[in-house]
């Protein structure tokens, strides 16, 4: 940051414009080494799916002390362009992360690109250790598997359930209904 | 108790100091080393338990201690939470909450119903504070359109939710009263409570589970009369405030019932991303309201209740004193209350009044369509927070473009805070157990959703 204000203060009057430009940028774009974005006056982070634990660790040393939200989306059946800052490659899952930190009254939400055949990311457990139900959640809700979580286990849904009912292609009302013992059951009576 | 704000930021700052100033050390980056008791949180499936319970042992399994399973339907676990406990004698070694017992899939009901319906889905979160979760709702789905609502419906909304705030936290004292014995407390805390649901009945119609704040202000304006309601509240009040710090805050069993147990450090409390009275109990100030605000909070006047030591004594005297801050808040708006249009006349999200249906076809149509396809949402994403009774409620929602969500995520205080109670529960007695479980005050349909 110092060195681009330096170095825009060096330059003479004929090449300042575009030098301007092309130094400040990126600098406005990036934070925490990611892309950014607004979405309604919301400052939002792209991080990078292999860097999210090191992000994460940069998010906490500057001080969003808590992570507060973990949540994800699916987006196989979202129909519009996806709007991501270029150098963002859409992918169906998406981790969304909200931090805050107490200190500057701020909240900054990450949002990770997660490939459809990989959906692995890392946990962020050692840092935020807030975000234990949170990520198991998801898991459970979208077959998220969360690397360096110490229990990555179902948490809303039965233990032996089958599949991971956020994600779109799990149909609304359309599976029979899966419950400890019910065939033993059936086949008592 | 002390009663002031801004004078623990400090510990908020060391806290993040000593958190990067550790960051030399590999380990001890992050905040896993401000949870010493981390231990204590069972890591065991229900059939492995299952299994222990029967009688069955492995090598090397500690057979001095025993599995014991409290709930999901023991009264004091306040709905459907279980507790797996593993039991030293008397004495709580480690401890897994068991939930989903209410999981009902209202995130995934929520992008199968309209912008319209979505409050009468998630009023039925937290059915103790319902008006917050359409508050929340509400707010996100406002910040998607970007559509101002007007001031009297932002200071209706204000009124609602400071008295569902009142009458939630009398629940909380009656439902704790009785889990610590003090049986004609419930008797108490259930009637005031009633007092309050009596008022909302008049505005919404319904007690519970209104579906009165809605996307573009709130479904009706308040009733002939309501300002005597809620004046008749406030009087009615004070004094059985008082008479609960007779039956209660004084007296030498409540206190040793309740002082010392399940105490939470702060460091604690701000790695397990715990947010509310519980927070604020360990002596961090932090409340929504005031440090991001939201409605018209920054014009009210209030305190942020902060407690010392993070006990279960604590949360009780801040539950009991955010009633009486409440009362205060609600004396202003009352004061403060405009007059105007208690929803924005902006005809693509509000239905037209009822009169015009008859004369114009227009209006007609408009009628029919907003109740049958629903009103458009531009596409974006926005997460929206405020100060439920219980911490942070905040909303998440992803829109397409259509007149359903993409995606509805709730985040639930309750779910987040229950993550306390192992930390809080290991070395206690079971009797204490109790009063830690009351204390949290979760609301298990907010938890399972």
């Amino acid at each position: 940051m110092s060195d681009d204000t330096i170095e825009s203060e060096d330059v003479d009057g004929e090449g300042s414009a575009e030098n301007a430009d092309a130094v400040i940028e990126p600098e406005a774009d990036l934070l925490y080494g990611c892309l950014t974005s607004e979405s309604r006056g919301q400052a939002v982070l792209h991080a990078n799916r292999d860097d999210w634990f090191e992000i994460a660790t940069l998010l906490f040393q500057d001080g969003w002390n808590m992570c507060v939200d973990v949540t994800a989306v699916d987006y196989l059946t979202y129909e519009p362009a996806r709007n991501l800052p270029s150098g963002i490659t859409p992918e169906r899952f998406e981790l969304v992360a909200s931090f805050i930190s107490h200190e500057r009254r701020d909240r900054i939400r990450a949002r990770v690109q997660i490939p459809e055949l990989d959906p692995t990311v890392a946990s962020l457990y050692s840092i935020y250790p807030g975000t234990d139900h949170l990520e198991r959640e998801v898991f459970d809700m979208f077959g998220i598997v969360f690397e360096g979580h110490p229990d990555l286990s179902r948490i809303l849904m039965p233990e032996t359930w089958q599949g991971h009912p956020l994600r779109k292609d799990f149909a609304l009302g359309r599976i029979p209904v899966q419950f400890k013992g019910t065939e033993q059951e059936a086949g008592q009576s | 108790m002390t009663v002031t704000s801004g004078q623990t930021d400090g510990q908020v700052g060391n806290n993040v100091q000593s958190g990067s100033a550790a960051t030399g050390e590999e380990e001890a980056v992050g905040q896993l080393h401000h949870l010493p008791r981390r231990d204590s949180v069972l890591r065991m499936s229900e059939v492995r338990a299952a299994e222990l319970a029967d009688g069955e042992l492995l090598d090397g399994e500690n057979s001095q201690t025993m599995m014991m399973n409290m709930g999901p339907v023991h009264p004091s676990t306040h709905g459907v939470l279980r507790l797996m406990l593993e039991l030293d004698g008397e004495t709580v070694v480690r401890s897994k909450p068991v939930i989903g017992y209410l999981h009902t899939g209202m995130e995934k009901t929520g992008e199968d119903l309209t912008y319209l319906q979505g409050p009468t889905n998630v009023t039925r979160m937290d059915y103790a504070s319902p008006l917050f979760s359409e508050l929340a709702f509400s707010l996100a789905v406002e910040k998607l359109i970007e559509l101002e609502i007007p001031a009297r419906a932002t200071w209706i909304r204000m009124l609602m939710t400071e008295l569902n705030r009142i009458s939630s936290n009398l629940l909380f004292m009656a439902t704790n009263g009785m889990d610590l014995g003090a049986v004609s407390m419930m008797i108490y805390g259930w009637r005031e409570r009633e007092e309050v649901l009596r008022f909302f009945q008049k505005v919404t119609g319904l007690r519970m589970n209104h579906n009165y704040i809605r996307p573009g202000g709130v479904a009706a304006d308040l009733p002939e009369g309501w300002r005597a309601d809620v004046l008749g509240l406030l009087e009615m009040l004070p004094p059985r405030l008082e008479e609960y710090d007779v039956l209660m805050t004084g007296q030498p069993i409540w206190r040793d019932r309740l002082q010392g147990v399940g105490v939470l450090s702060p460091q604690e409390a701000l790695a397990l991303s715990t947010t509310g009275p519980i927070l604020r109990s360990t002596g961090i100030a932090w409340d929504l309201r005031r440090d991001m605000p939201y409605l018209a909070y920054p014009e009210v006047e209030f305190d942020v209740l902060v407690g010392t030591y993070g006990d279960c004594y604590d949360r009780y005297a801040i539950r009991l004193n955010e009633i009486r801050q409440s009362i205060g808040i609600i004396h202003q708006i009352l004061e403060l209350m405009p007059s105007g249009d208690y929803r924005a006349q902006d005809s693509k999200v509000t239905p037209p009044p009822r009169a015009r249906i008859d004369e114009s076809m227009e209006a007609l149509i408009h009628h029919f369509k907003i109740f049958t396809e629903g009103f458009k949402v531009p596409e974006g994403e926005v997460y929206v927070a405020i100060e439920s009774p219980r911490g942070e409620l905040g909303c998440y929602i992803v829109s397409d473009g259509g007149p359903k969500p993409y995606r509805m995520h709730i985040r639930g205080p309750s779910f987040v805070n229950l993550q306390t109670m192992s930390h809080m529960l290991a070395g206690s007695s079971i009797a204490d157990a109790v009063a830690i479980i009351s204390t949290v005050d979760p609301i298990l349909g907010e938890v399972d959703r």
